[in-house]
């Protein structure tokens, strides 16, 4: 045995849990992403059992599970957990193994993290709890602006004038975005004003170095964030394949890693 | 016993360290309620103690109280009050979370000393900016209170050096003070006396660097946390014979844990500095966390920042004004980043945490880019936490965790 079975990632975000379960080629066989609720360890079991259903998988061919993410403490069924910013790390280094920075930008929080062409994390960086820049932020704004959520990188695609959104805070934004509509500015403007004010809270958190590879759900579903921070930085921006599940790939990573260290049974 | 308890190492003289406190604090009440005679001075907690010990004042530490407050976590109730007042949720959580327990008329003290219902009441009081201003609005707002005077010492700030025409000012503030001491104190200014508290201050102080200079030792015999609970004395008794007293039988405690092999962190495998306040509230999940880790916080420049070595009683005026002058909120970030580095080498530090205090930008010092030039000068990870000393509310247990949790995963990685 040894050198087969399969091995899963749990990412418990604060918003969204993610499962992912990868073979001993580090290959993804199976991914899935729930909204996480008031249950973490309910929200794993679900991802989990949907991911094996998927791959096709039942739970005695799993040999190793690692957790991570906001509720990576609730997953008793997990071996152990790791911070989500070493599996970021993990996962995107697989895909870029030279110096890179990643940004991920996630539901509630946000992460610079850079390393050094051996994988080694040379700084890291989690944004003060606001927020300011997340997804939560993108969320309330779609909410406020009664646009649905999916629609709003088209919108913002559709201009090339950016509405100056000058305020930290996410309440603050709300009642000035409100006064730019009955301004009569431009929808398509002020969204596209949303998403360059993630990207500016995002360059104040630290400096990029090598590559930059973003992360996160926000990019999966709006990449223009990704553009508008090349643009910002002067340095092009990578978006990570599967960027919101990269968390949890990582994860996988080291459950493979794991169980590769323990002599098998 | 669970694995939990095991992992916290008690201190055995902690029952003594509770007695001397008790005893400190029971005396206060006493010459509060006219039991016994004396008069209370009360001061900033890097202000002119030993002068005011010249002139017999029991003295007293707002900012003790302050931690207290914050250690009980009953700051949280009183910060909104001072709030409604006026007092800024953006300025220091001490004042405001003391200010709002005076407001409301409660302390903690009362369920750690049954019988006391109140601070002790002031006779005077007395600060020092060299920390920062907070302590003179602070003190201004019971001078107000009390009517009682408020004398202080305003401090040249932010120094590389300390210079000779830094000295003479303070020298000449300490001395303007005297006759204010004298006639609230009903004594004639005894230099002596201050000779003698400085003496003793100068012994407190020694056996306080000496104790935490015990933290060296691989593995270290007691952690930071430790530090916030047994430097009582040092702030609030230097200058008389209880502290000295207390930390001859605390260093015979922590040298026998030495010679018999006893590490504070089981099998410890990384030593950290920790920059910056305290967060009150929190310091025994995370002595816990940093436990469970393996990793423990060996030095601090909190804990630190009670060792004077200037002082000397041959020169009392200008070696107190030296000493007071010459701390390390004092100073230039040059000057500061100088001692830092200096006790990572003596104390093998694998990593710098540096908490950014929301409320107290005096001892946060990773605001003009420190730890990125430290990270650079000495290759290590510097991680920066906000939070806060006292108000909860700065605080996110989650984030805070996570953060604690991936340096070390960053040093385990260096290790490789
Ligand atoms: S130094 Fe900071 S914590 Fe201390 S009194 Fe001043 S503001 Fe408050």
């Amino acid at each position: 045995m040894g050198d087969d079975g399969y091995f899963v990632g749990l990412d418990i975000g604060a918003v969204t849990t993610k499962a992912v379960i990868v073979d001993t080629a580090k290959g993804i066989l199976a991914s899935f992403v729930k909204k996480t609720g008031a249950d973490l360890e309910g929200s794993a079991n679900e991802a989990f059992e949907e991911a094996l259903k998927r791959a096709g998988l039942s739970r005695e061919e799993i040999r190793s599970i690692t957790a991570t993410g906001f509720g990576r403490k609730s997953v008793p069924f997990a071996q152990e957990t790791v911070t989500e910013i070493s599996c970021h790390s993990r996962g995107c280094y697989h895909y870029f193994p030279q110096e890179i920075t990643v940004v991920d930008i996630g539901g509630q929080d946000n992460k610079i993290i850079r390393l050094n062409a051996e994988g080694k994390r040379v700084g890291f960086k989690i944004n003060r709890k606001c927020a300011a820049g997340t997804g939560a932020f993108l969320e309330e704004m779609a909410y406020r602006l009664d646009i649905p959520l999916g629609d709003l990188d088209g919108l913002a695609r559709s201009s090339s004038n950016a509405a100056e959104i000058g305020s930290y805070c996410t309440v603050f934004t709300a009642t000035e975005v409100l006064d730019r509509i009955r301004r009569g500015e431009k929808i398509e403007e002020i969204v596209r004003g949303l998403f360059l004010s993630v990207v500016k809270r995002v360059s104040e958190m630290g400096t990029f170095s090598g590559r930059v590879i973003v992360t996160g759900g926000v990019v999966a579903f709006n990449p223009i964030v990704a553009e508008l921070l090349s643009l910002r930085s002067g340095k092009e921006v990578e978006i990570a394949p599967h960027p919101q599940e990269m968390g949890a790939f990582g994860a996988a990573l080291f459950a493979l890693e794991r169980a590769q260290k323990i002599p098998p049974s | 016993m669970s694995e939990k308890e095991l992992r916290r190492k008690e201190i055995k003289a902690a029952g003594d360290l509770k007695r001397v406190m008790s005893d400190y604090y029971y005396r206060m009440d006493r010459i509060s309620r006219g039991e016994e005679e004396g008069k209370i001075a009360w001061c900033s907690s890097v202000g002119p103690a030993e002068l005011l010990r010249a002139f017999g004042f029991e003295v007293y530490y707002p900012e003790n109280h302050g931690a207290t407050l914050g250690a009980t976590r009953t700051a949280m109730d009183y910060i909104p009050l001072a709030n409604a007042i006026g007092y800024s949720p953006e300025i220091c959580s001490y004042l405001t979370s003391d200010v709002g327990s005076y407001l409301k008329g409660e302390t903690p003290l009362s369920r750690l000393y049954p019988g006391i219902e109140s601070v002790p009441k002031p006779d005077l009081l007395a600060y020092n900016t060299n920390q920062c201003r907070d302590v003179q609005e602070w003190f201004e707002f019971y001078g107000r209170e009390f009517d009682v005077p408020v004398v202080g010492i305003n401090s040249p700030r932010a120094l590389v050096e300390v210079r000779d025409i830094d000295i003479a000012n303070v020298v000449g503030q300490l001395k303007a003070m005297i006759p204010t001491l004298e006639e609230v104190s009903g004594q004639k200014f005894d230099i002596d006396g201050f000779k003698e508290s400085l003496r003793l201050s100068r012994r407190c102080s020694e056996l306080w660097g000496e104790l935490l200079g015990l933290a060296k030792h691989l593995p270290s015999p007691w952690t930071f946390f430790d530090g916030t609970i047994h430097m009582g004395p040092a702030v609030c008794l230097r200058g008389t014979q209880e502290a000295i007293d207390y930390y001859e039988l605390l260093k015979r405690e922590l040298k026998e844990r030495i010679e018999s092999g006893v590490a504070a962190v089981d099998g410890e495998r990384f030593r950290l500095y920790w920059e910056g306040m305290p967060i009150w509230g929190k310091l025994r999940d995370l002595s816990e966390q940093f436990s469970e880790l393996r990793a423990c916080v060996v030095v601090s420049t909190y804990c630190n920042s009670w060792i004077f070595s200037a002082f000397d009683e041959k020169n009392p005026f200008e070696s107190m004004a030296q000493a007071y002058t010459e701390i390390f909120i004092n100073r230039a970030e040059r000057v500061k980043e100088e001692y830092i580095e200096r006790m990572v080498r003596e104390y093998q530090v694998d990593g710098i945490i540096f908490h950014d205090s929301r409320t107290c930008p005096n001892n946060s010092n990773a605001r003009y880019s420190m730890p990125q030039r430290l990270e650079k000068r000495l290759g290590l990870p510097c991680l920066v936490i906000d939070a806060d000393l006292n108000d909860l509310r700065c605080y996110s247990e989650e984030q805070t965790r996570t953060n604690i949790e991936a340096l070390i995963e960053q040093l385990e990685e260096i290790r490789g």
